[in-house]
């Protein structure tokens, strides 16, 4: 196996070559946080967090979708990086509805957790209350798009691991949204399988089970890498 | 703006705007560290603390519970800032607007005002309903229902739906001792 071998905030880190610029920072435990990012998943780089620096580089680089190369000086956590993850998260809540206190995804959120993370204690950004709907047309989930903050990890779950391809974006820029099928209420596409991967995966409390009301949704993110292990490498996690 | 530590007492106050008063009942919980608190400061002003109506000068702390959603409340926020040294935005509804904010997503958020008193007192009303009328005895709604910081200058953030007593201890005990506490970390930060 070939290695390539890198610097991140000062620390020699050897990853096997194709290993992104993630799995390097990793390998440095520099803690570089993400949302969209999910094992087993491919990553897509839409929550800009894990944007790193890259001596010799001009552009900040997404460190889940850039490969690591031999001889990158990488930095992860400079005042620059710090500040744009903050206003990150802060844009992401000032640009939905996020209302903690009564969403079903409270204390078990991502989006959450990464705003304590980041060390938000307010938004800077004024809050856009953009006006947007609910899908509770499937009989056993609930599509709130008030929650959604575009990660995208259901498209990629339902696409890649369920083989289903029930969700896609609609729209561009503001306008952006998942839609499911042809942007059809969810429950009159035929595809869907009903095996909740895209619920599972949710990390906030855009995608629910009906049965959940406030603080009570219970992710399983671990699902993903899970499954694309034991089917291409006929390992279960428990082996 | 963190007042020096003080020969006096500190004079500490503590704000009901629109909120549910779950802050301040998360406040009450502090328990046996509020006689600590009460060794240190003055109460001069809560709706939990005092009988005072009029907002005092020169008061030190001041904790300022819910959103600006009236005009009553645009008055007090206007003033306490006035007459305040630090103000800490206590709370999810300060600091976010929080569930107060909701009815800013009626109407496209241009007069949410209207849209929530039509919903609330003509559509969901019986044959007799009619929208509340009493100037200067009822507050007017603002259009919009805003953070306490799109409002005045706030000194401190304080997170949380309510934020803990365990929480607010810790916001509160630097203070006491004129440091400014360290904002970071699940227990200083998390909404909801």
């Amino acid at each position: 196996m070939s290695v390539v071998t890198l610097t991140v905030n000062g620390q020699d880190v050897a990853v096997p070559a194709g290993a992104s610029l993630l799995e390097a920072t990793r390998a440095a435990e520099a803690n570089v946080p993400t949302l969209c990012h999910l094992e087993g998943l491919t990553p897509v780089s839409a929550c800009r967090l894990c944007l790193v620096e890259v001596e010799g580089s001009s552009k900040l680089l997404p460190a889940c979708s850039t490969a690591a190369a031999e001889g990158m000086v990488v930095h992860t956590h400079t005042p620059r990086l710090r500040e744009y993850r903050r206003m990150t998260v802060e844009l992401i809540f000032a640009e939905g509805n996020h209302v903690c206190a009564v969403c079903v995804a409270n204390t078990h959120c991502e989006l959450q957790d990464m705003a304590v993370t980041v060390g938000m204690d307010h938004s800077r950004f004024p809050y856009q209350y953009p006006q947007r709907l609910v899908d509770a047309t499937h009989p056993q989930f609930t599509l709130d798009h008030n929650r959604c903050i575009l990660c995208t990890r259901c498209v990629r779950v339902c696409d890649e691991i369920e083989g289903a391809h029930v969700w896609d974006i609609g729209s561009r820029g503001g306008q952006c949204h998942i839609v499911a099928g042809l942007d059809e209420p969810w429950g009159q596409v035929q595809a869907c399988t009903s095996c909740g991967k895209c619920v599972d995966v949710c990390p906030t409390g855009a995608l629910f089970r009906n049965s959940d009301t406030t603080a009570e949704k219970q992710p399983n993110t671990t699902l993903p890498a899970l499954l694309r292990t034991a089917r291409e490498q006929r390992r279960w996690h428990n082996q | 703006m963190i007042p020096t530590p003080p020969a006096a007492k500190l004079r500490l106050a503590t704000v009901w705007l629109a909120g549910c008063s779950g802050c301040h009942m998360s406040f009450l919980d502090l328990d046996e560290f509020l006689f600590d608190l009460a060794e240190k400061v003055d109460v001069v002003f809560s709706p939990v603390g005092t009988d005072v109506k009029i907002y005092p000068e020169n008061v030190d702390i001041a904790l300022v519970e819910g959103a600006v959603a009236n005009v009553d409340n645009l008055e007090l926020a206007l003033q306490l800032r006035q007459r305040t040294a630090l103000v800490i935005s206590f709370g999810d509804c300060a600091v976010t607007a929080n569930v107060p904010g909701l009815r800013n997503l009626l109407d496209g958020g241009h007069d949410s005002a209207r849209a929530v008193l039509e919903r609330g007192y003509l559509e969901l009303a019986d044959a007799t309903g009619q929208l509340p009328f009493a100037p200067g005895i009822v507050p007017e709604l603002l259009p919009k229902v805003l953070p306490l910081h799109e409002v005045i200058p706030v000194d401190l953030y304080l997170p949380g739906c309510p934020p803990s007593a365990e929480r607010i201890r810790e916001a509160i005990t630097p203070l006491l001792a004129g440091e400014r506490p360290v904002q970071e970390g699940s227990a200083m930060l998390r909404f909801g």
